[in-house]
């Protein structure tokens, strides 16, 4: 299987200069992170609409919150992750999610892959921050074809959305056919020994894990979930009830993510054994990618094995 | 030229009038919710009472207008005086002043723009109202519209490193329909501004970062009517107003006391407050 190589990203940036032929209303502004970020794609087309902000986060996100006032522009601010969310956590609360302001947050550079920049620069936490802030929608895409639709998704959606695209390449999954579905989770494969699930870049790794699996004979289900809040609570206790133990696989801390909030949908509704795969609650580091990967267990192979160990305590 | 003097006059007369029952107005509110930040809403009363009295562009009627001139109260604690006004102004029933504070209240104790007609952006935490503020006022210029953005800051308030992010972007972007007002009124929470983190000196400072400055008397309706008039006229920068101001203004036991930053006055007090204002309140509203 040799899939196209897309960073979202790119995907994003892309799709942005797409729908804004057709839409005046979207603007962009960036926080002296646009070559990084893909918005200087945007700056190319419509450099009129493109709103240079310099290294000032926290104002970024109030003008935002001030142009979305006027109901006729759609702001994406947009910086890297961690600044995006942690930086700015209380502008995002109180300038934009507590009024319920139509802004687009966009957090480049989600989780480890950063370029080697290292643990002030990956953003482990940034879901986790979002998640706790009331009328915030959260929506971490698979590939570049699931990232277009989805930035399209949320200019068709009036509310503040976070946005969290990948730095780098990640194979594309879906094909031209593939149809975003608002809040609604992704079965990508069905299966009755354990329900694996992911989001963002780490779907295309667990695809790769489950593969592994069902040549070992075990039938794993496999379920994308591109949005963490709202969550798709139906799936996810269907699965439970079905294949009696899951795994979460995340870009991110296991703390308040995607982990966080399976487990807190399944310990309300239908208590099963959990094993949350992500960032082990520390900060991050220096590294090539791979390297990266495989220190913190965010690979296939670590998959394989935290799912075989999960299933023999199940059946324990 | 005598016609115009009499009629600015009159003019004058009648803010002062106004902005004397906003100070009643927020005097009854706070007293009736046993809670809120008096000392700070005295100091923009006579502020609040142009605004909404001479300068703003504004119909009560339609407070979604969207060609309407912006407001917004970054020092978001002050609220009753903006209430106040936008009662005075029509904007809802002044009854409902008496709701502030209380529970399902349209009336928060900051601003909530879904809940109250006529507050143009939420506020409370501060120093993100000027960055909203200066959002507006990017917005009106791509959406080619000719509304004037107001913000009203207070003096400790300029402590918040996000007022400064503003303000350099605000010039950055030559944002001439971008006024701010600070209520300079030398007192915050714990003290006196400029004894806890020195603000000074405001003017230089504002100018160096690419502003236009007035520097007035924030009590003086006069002074106050023609640096506005000047602020919406001044182009090519975005223009402050630095209105040095008294805290809790009006009331003689209340101004330039710290205590009274959120303190709500007994019913004597509040009786004795509104005698000083040449008010009774056996009617109430």
């Amino acid at each position: 299987m040799k899939n196209k190589l897309i960073a979202t990203r790119t995907a994003f940036g892309e799709a942005l200069v797409e729908i804004a032929k057709e839409r005046k209303d979207i603007v962009v502004l960036d926080a002296d992170v646009a070559t990084s970020t893909k918005t200087s794609i945007f700056k190319e087309a419509f450099p009129e609409r493109f709103f240079e902000m310099g290294i000032a986060e926290q104002n970024m996100m109030g003008v935002a919150a001030g142009m979305a006032t006027t109901q006729k522009i759609i702001p994406f601010a947009v910086t890297f992750a961690v600044f995006a969310t942690k930086r700015v956590c209380d502008q995002v609360s109180i300038s934009i999610a507590y009024p319920e302001l139509n802004v687009k947050i966009v957090g480049s550079y989600g989780g480890i892959p950063t370029g080697k920049a290292g643990a002030t620069h990956q953003a482990f936490e940034d879901i986790a921050i979002m998640r706790a802030i009331p009328n915030m929608t959260i929506i971490v895409p698979a590939d570049a074809i699931e990232m277009k639709q989805a930035v399209k998704a949320c200019i068709e959606y009036n509310g503040p959305v976070y946005l969290r695209c990948i730095r780098c390449d990640t194979p594309v999954i879906f094909d031209e056919n593939y149809k975003f579905e608002w809040n609604k989770g992704v079965t990508l494969r069905e299966g009755k020994d354990v329900t694996i699930v992911s989001t963002g870049m780490m779907t295309p790794e667990a695809l790769v894990a489950a593969n592994i699996l069902e040549n070992e004979g075990i039938s794993v289900r496999l379920i994308h979930l591109h949005t963490i809040k709202p969550i798709d609570k139906e799936i996810l206790i269907k699965a439970a009830k079905e294949t009696n133990c899951i795994v979460t696989v995340e870009n991110h801390s296991i703390i308040g993510g995607l982990g966080g909030a399976v487990a807190e949908v399944l310990s309300e509704n239908c208590p099963v054994l959990i094993k949350r795969i992500g960032i082990n609650d520390t900060f991050g580091e220096s590294g090539s990618l791979d390297d990266l990967l495989i220190k913190y267990g965010l690979n296939a192979k670590n998959i394989v094995k935290e799912t075989k160990e999960l299933i023999k305590k199940k059946l324990r | 030229m005598e016609n115009f003097v009499e009629s600015r006059e009159k003019l004058i007369k009648n803010i002062e009038k106004k902005a004397n029952i906003i100070r009643r107005y927020i005097i009854e509110m706070i007293s009736n919710a046993e809670g809120g930040h008096i000392g700070g809403a005295l100091s923009i009363a006579d502020i609040m009472a142009v605004l909404y009295f001479h300068i703003l562009k504004v119909d009560p009627e339609n407070p979604e207008w969207e060609d309407r001139d912006r407001v917004v109260l970054s020092k978001g604690h002050a609220s009753a005086a903006w209430y106040a006004a936008l009662a005075e102004k029509g904007y809802f029933p002044k009854e409902e002043l008496l709701t502030f504070d209380h529970i399902n209240s349209r009336l928060q104790g900051h601003p909530d723009m879904n809940k109250t007609p006529g507050v143009d952006m939420s506020s409370g935490s501060l120093g993100q109202g000027i960055s909203v503020a200066l959002g507006m006022a990017l917005a009106a210029r791509y959406l080619k519209k000719t509304y004037r953005t107001f913000v009203i800051l207070g003096d400790g308030e300029t402590q918040e490193g996000q007022v400064w992010e503003a303000a350099m972007v605000a010039a950055n972007y030559n944002t001439d329909n971008l006024i701010a007002i600070l209520d300079y009124n030398k007192l915050q929470l714990c003290g006196e501004t400029n004894t806890i983190i020195n603000i000074e000196p405001v003017i230089e400072k504002w100018r160096v970062f690419g502003w236009n400055t007035i520097e007035i008397n924030g009590h003086r309706i006069n002074e106050i009517v023609q640096a506005l008039e000047e602020a919406v006229k001044f182009e090519g920068k975005p223009t402050i107003v630095v209105a040095h101001t008294i805290k809790g203004k009006g009331v003689s036991f209340m101004e330039n006391k710290v205590e009274w930053h959120s303190l709500a006055p007994t019913k004597e007090q509040a009786k004795q407050a509104l005698k000083e204002l040449r008010h009774s309140n056996e009617k109430g509203f």
